[in-house]
């Protein structure tokens, strides 16, 4: 298949070339002097990024971060969501003074393609037919995202990213951007994440794409041209995909067997314990920001990620460079209670990155609160991350605050 | 943590550092690239990299030190080197430090070998278990000495593999590692006048500093 995709350009979201955009919920179109090339084959033209930035990008484009969002997070990554109206899935780690400091870095966090809020993905109008792409749509992978992100980068007319950084799904392409180019990268940051997914991550995955296609308003895959939407199937998905998010000591310390708003169990299917009530809710809140066609591209794009698969098979091949170790530095994170993405990975994209003797660090967060923790307030995490950007931005010679800016 | 019952390692702001540490940092080349095994708060670690400008890595047992020293800006893994080592490609540094640490070690001599294998040097340091004021206190307390340097009791002391300085000579020799300099240090570390081929150096010295090679390289 070697089909190529073209988009319409939406009115009045057009940029020019070489111009850096600040601000939140802005699109670009790329792909637009030739198409980007897919895993799978298909060349994608024409076709939209939603990004938000944050900060300023300093004289000499020296100090832009790229964060990279998990399986369904988006660019809203420390502003305000347009839909849930929370304050964005990492505000306590981006912003002025934070972590990721606002004031000294320009933060740039993209909707990854196959997403749903903004970038090009199933749920958008295929200019071909006028109707959404539904399963028409491509399938991607880790590394269509990160190549769409570099596109974004270089339309920003930035040719090093100080970090790259990101949990989860965002670590995995930290870990591709790394890998894909080393020149471009100064400093990479993943946490929680790992090289490959893993048997056991794949066949959660299943479960949830399976509730999707379980549920007859799915409509094989045609559910925006029906008029209908999968709501329950995406709710039973992120149910479950929700428990492995936490830990046991997570969820038997907020709920334990507590009844929800009563006395004794009902004898029936109600939700009689706190954590049913619990995870309704998370399915059914879920729903209103999130399309399940995405769900199925992107947890699929997860299931495929193998770094070492198109190096032989030995990881540690994907972070040689000319000879000698990637000029990478990595500092990589894990939580003790993380078992979706369980210490033992980072430990294997360490020793690695040993293998080749490269620049890393490498630190286990003692929480108890599961994979999820990389999204909570974990001060020794926070910590980490500060410590590890503070040292690079000393080695790039980048300098505090805003004084050096431009 | 170190092995050693010793917190006052460092002073991050006067840049300086403890003295036996000093000694090891002198026998490093300023730009090298260093790895600090056991580099527990990242004392030593900190001194190369901001005084010397050496590529300076370090591999941590304790989260606590790993934390302190990523917090820090430091390039430090959390790991085991006995697992750890074996992953380093040979002579991916130009020097493997080795601070204190070979005693707590539950196969020192595969240790010792990977040093010299990663690194083209070894400088490696621990407490001389033949110092006089530690056999004295065998012979008329008939108890292990718990020392100022020493500072746990038998049954919680992570250093389980205790040696004296010709213990630690004799095995280089067995296993073919060259000992390209040594200083030997009496009490309070300082350095004394005496080399680790001399007779009293067992006797007098609290602690020897030694820089090793495989036998056959040079440089």
């Amino acid at each position: 298949m070697n089909a190529s995709i073209p988009f319409r350009q939406p009115p009045g979201v057009a940029e020019a070339a070489g111009s850096v955009s600040e601000g939140t919920n802005r699109r670009v179109v790329l792909g637009t002097d030739r198409p980007m090339r897919l895993d799978c084959g298909v060349e994608l033209a024409n076709f939209t990024v939603a990004y938000s930035t944050f900060g300023t990008l300093n004289a000499d484009r020296s100090n832009a971060v790229m964060v990279c969002h998990a399986l369904t997070g988006d660019h809203f990554v420390t502003d305000y969501h347009p839909v849930s109206g929370k304050p964005g899935w990492w505000s306590m780690l981006v912003g002025p003074g934070r972590p990721i400091d606002t004031d000294r870095y320009f933060v740039i966090c993209s909707n990854v393609i196959g997403g749903c809020m903004g970038s090009i993905g199933p749920a958008e109008t295929d200019p071909a037919t006028g109707k959404p792409y539904g399963l028409g749509f491509p399938v991607i992978t880790i590394a269509d995202m990160v190549r769409a992100q570099k596109l974004l980068v270089d339309h920003l007319g930035i040719d090093k990213l100080f970090c790259v950084v990101g949990g989860s799904m965002g670590g995995m392409q930290v870990l591709q951007w790394a890998v894909s180019y080393p020149e471009h990268v100064f400093a990479a940051l993943p946490i929680a994440t790992a090289a490959r997914h893993s048997a056991q991550n794949i066949a959660f995955h299943e479960v949830g794409r399976q509730a999707i296609m379980a549920d007859p308003d799915w409509c094989g895959g045609d559910y925006l041209n029906q008029g209908v939407r999968p709501h329950r199937g995406l709710a039973v998905a992120r149910m479950a995909a929700h428990i492995t998010y936490l830990s046991e000591a997570a969820l038997h310390r907020k709920f334990g067997r507590n009844l929800q708003n009563r006395q004794a169990v009902t004898y029936g299917f109600d939700a009689d314990f706190q954590v049913e009530s619990y995870l309704r809710h998370q399915g059914i809140t879920f729903v209103d920001r999130f399309d399940a066609n995405s769900y199925l591209y992107i947890t699929r794009a997860m299931d495929y990620f193998d770094l070492a698969a198109e190096h032989g098979g030995v990881l540690a091949n994907a972070f040689r460079y000319k000879d000698g170790p990637t000029p990478v530095r990595f500092c990589l994170t894990s939580f003790s209670s993380d078992w979706l993405f369980p210490t033992t990975e980072s430990r294997a994209v360490v020793h690695a990155l040993n293998a080749v003797a490269a620049n890393v660090s490498f630190v286990e967060v003692a929480t108890d609160k599961g994979h999820d923790a990389f999204l909570l307030d974990e001060p020794q995490f926070h910590q980490v991350v500060r410590g590890f950007l503070d040292g690079c931005a000393e080695h790039r010679g980048l300098t505090r605050r805003r004084a050096a800016t431009a | 943590m170190s092995p050693l019952d010793d917190t006052s390692s460092r002073n991050r702001r006067s840049g300086t550092i403890r003295l036996d540490l000093k000694l090891i940092a002198d026998m490093v080349e300023p730009g090298s690239r260093v790895l600090d095994i056991g580099c527990g708060d990242g004392a030593l670690l900190d001194f190369l990299v901001h005084e010397k400008g050496v590529d300076g890595r370090g591999i941590e047992l304790s989260m606590d030190g790993v934390h302190t020293c990523v917090s820090h800006g430091l390039s430090v893994i959390q790991g085991d080197a006995e697992t750890d080592l074996k992953d380093y490609p040979s002579g991916a540094f130009d020097y493997v430090i080795l601070s204190q640490t070979l005693q707590a070690m539950r196969a020192p001599r595969t240790v010792l070998e990977e040093l010299v294998r990663i690194g083209d040097r070894a400088i490696v340091s621990f407490p001389n278990f033949g110092y006089w004021r530690i056999r004295m206190a065998l012979l008329w307390l008939g108890r292990m000495p718990v020392t100022e340097r020493l500072g746990y009791e038998w049954y919680e002391t992570p250093n389980i593999h205790f040696c004296t300085i010709k213990d630690f000579t004799s095995l280089c020799d067995r296993l073919d590692i060259k000992i390209d300099r040594s200083v030997i240090l009496g009490r309070d570390n300082r350095p004394t006048r005496l080399a680790s081929a001399d007779r009293t150096a067992n006797f007098f010295g609290e602690q020897g500093v030694f820089m090793l090679r495989r036998n056959g390289t040079h440089g």
